[in-house]
């Protein structure tokens, strides 16, 4: 039987906080007033999220989701619906970018604190397979925005 | 046990790391690797006999018609087929039966009549039934699995009271591995004179199929799940039933006369195959059909069925491991779908990949079925006949690791 090391990159993708996002995920259930509200799955591996966002003027003043799928998307979710409360549609707009750039594996993306929590994913650019779970959630933001 | 280390000889991908690991490959449900021989046949058809076939005055096409043909006659001994005429090319398994919907069922399924498929159908033999069914005023009728992953042959029965035009089923499960009594259902199917189509994608590869003892009216398989090259594969069906159809794609090769208005068709199988078709791939699909004969089909199910339970065994003295599907070894093709804890399948399928571990995590083209297992998702490993015990161990062992990873601790 194998007895090695997990490989470094797997312990940079599965870190202690990704881990605690996908069992404990925050901010997950649904919004009472939501202004905008966008499903998007992922047909082939069957990932799925509801995004709901209360917008006040230019304001996301609260997101949630409902969502299945692996460890990456919904800590995903989780992260991103805690980093877009009080920020402004711009500001959003950004943050999805700067997600983005991290998975490509943009090194100043992954240092950038606007990022917060989301900076746990890195990990993830190393996995090209897995990119799309990551950016699951902020395609459905971009949905919400853009709808 | 088949001779496993002699074997793998013979495929060259086989021999490739991945990861820095020995590739194990244990997705063959999903596609399996190719044999030197057929990597072969392929080249020397290129080197050698390369022609459009049907149509040439010259020696040089009357051998590349000659090696598709006898391709044809190839497949159609390998699994019994009602003659060679009744074996039609296709793309695969998907292509035949969206040929069987889209010329079979169109002509003969009208409005208030109904199609059965059964909830352990590949989408490949459920969206084609939708479309039909939705574009002629049909009903769709699903019936049940039980509990452990069979034919629910009760709901079965009932389906059968509306006395369907058609019955399609899976000979074996892809996502469960579930070998179903196909004979047995195609007989209770005509008794109540239903035409019966078999999805043999999971079957032809692995187990001894005789069409005329299974006494279905059409059986669909694919040339990439048993060796052969991708964009292979056969519709097998009885002559009768492909005369009396209407054509299927319109073009060369299938037409007789051709006036402005309208068109006379070719005799079957040629009727069915319009334009040029895929030489290569009939003529690797009949090498592999060689190369699994010698083995033997009882042989290769043998030793998939030992891998299979084997790995039951294994991943089972797992805590937190489920393992979906019949448990009987008679009726278990060498699939094993299975779920860790709250280990998302698309996470075990990344940390085994680590190790150079081919697994499949999803759906399994089987949302119905996933909805019925109360899962979204499940792991699946798949065995053919390279693979060995140790690619067993190599699983479990890696299966501890993504536990000990995610830092999961049993309920």
């Amino acid at each position: 039987m194998d007895t090695s090391p997990p490989d470094p990159h797997l312990s940079a993708l599965y870190q202690e906080l990704i881990l605690d996002h996908y069992r404990r995920p925050r901010n997950k259930g649904t919004l009472e007033q939501a202004t905008h509200t966008v499903s998007l799955n992922n047909p082939l591996c069957g990932d799925e999220i509801d995004l709901q966002l209360r917008v006040d003027g230019d304001l996301i003043k609260e997101a949630r989701f409902i969502g299945r799928g692996c460890s990456i998307s919904q800590a995903a979710a989780s992260m991103m619906t805690q980093l877009l409360k009080d920020k402004s549609i711009p500001q959003a707009l950004a943050l999805a970018d700067r997600m983005s750039a991290m998975m490509q594996g943009d090194e100043g993306a992954a240092r950038d604190k606007t990022l917060g929590e989301l900076r746990a994913l890195a990990g993830v650019s190393k996995f090209p397979v897995r990119i799309k779970c990551a950016l699951l959630p902020w395609n459905a933001l971009t949905d919400a925005i853009k709808s | 046990m088949l001779d496993v280390a002699r074997l793998r000889a013979d495929f060259p991908l086989l021999a490739q790391r991945e990861n820095g690991h020995s590739l194990v490959y244990l997705d063959n449900a999903a596609t399996t690797q190719k044999p030197q021989a057929v990597l072969d046949a392929i080249t020397d058809y290129y080197r050698t006999t390369n022609a459009n076939v049907h149509r040439g005055a010259y020696d040089l096409a009357i051998r590349a018609t000659e090696a598709y043909e006898a391709a044809r006659a190839t497949l159609a001994a390998f699994v019994n087929a009602w003659a060679p005429e009744g074996v039609v090319f296709t793309r695969g398994t998907t292509e035949a039966i969206n040929l069987v919907a889209g010329t079979y069922g169109r002509a003969n399924v009208k409005a208030g009549d109904s199609v059965v498929v059964t909830a352990m159908d590949h989408h490949s033999n459920l969206v084609p039934w939708q479309i039909l069914c939705q574009e002629n005023g049909a009903t769709l009728r699903m019936v049940e699995i039980t509990e452990d992953g069979r034919i629910d042959l009760a709901d079965f029965g009932r389906a059968l009271e509306r006395r369907p035009k058609i019955v399609a089923f899976p000979y074996v499960s892809n996502a469960l591995g579930t070998v179903n009594p196909a004979a047995q259902l195609a007989t209770l199917a005509h008794a109540v004179g239903a035409v019966v189509v078999v999805d043999g994608a999971q079957s032809t590869p692995h187990l001894k199929v005789d069409v005329q003892a299974l006494d279905c009216d059409f059986y669909a398989l694919s040339g990439h799940k048993m060796l052969g090259p991708m964009g292979s594969g056969a519709l097998v069906a009885k002559p009768e039933l492909l005369d009396a159809m209407p054509p299927y794609h319109g073009g060369g090769e299938m037409i007789s006369r051709v006036w402005d208005d309208h068109s006379t068709y070719n005799k079957i199988p040629h009727k069915f195959e319009a334009g040029t078709p895929n030489v290569e791939g009939a003529v690797g699909l009949a090498t592999a059909i060689t190369y699994l004969e010698r083995i033997g089909r009882e042989r290769i199910a043998d030793h998939e069925q030992a891998l299979a339970a084997a790995a039951i065994e294994k991943l089972t003295q797992i805590e937190g491991v489920t393992v979906y599907g019949p448990r009987g070894r008679g009726d278990r093709a060498g699939v094993v779908s299975f779920t860790y804890g709250d280990i998302h399948p698309h996470d075990i399928a990344t940390i085994l990949d680590q190790d150079g571990i081919c697994i499949r995590a999803g759906h399994h083209c089987t949302q119905p079925l996933m909805r019925r297992l109360n899962v979204a998702a499940t792991a699946r490993a798949s065995f053919y006949l390279y693979n060995g015990l140790d690619e067993v161990d190599a699983l479990a062992g890696a299966l501890v690791k993504a536990g000990a990873l995610f830092g999961y601790v049993p309920a």
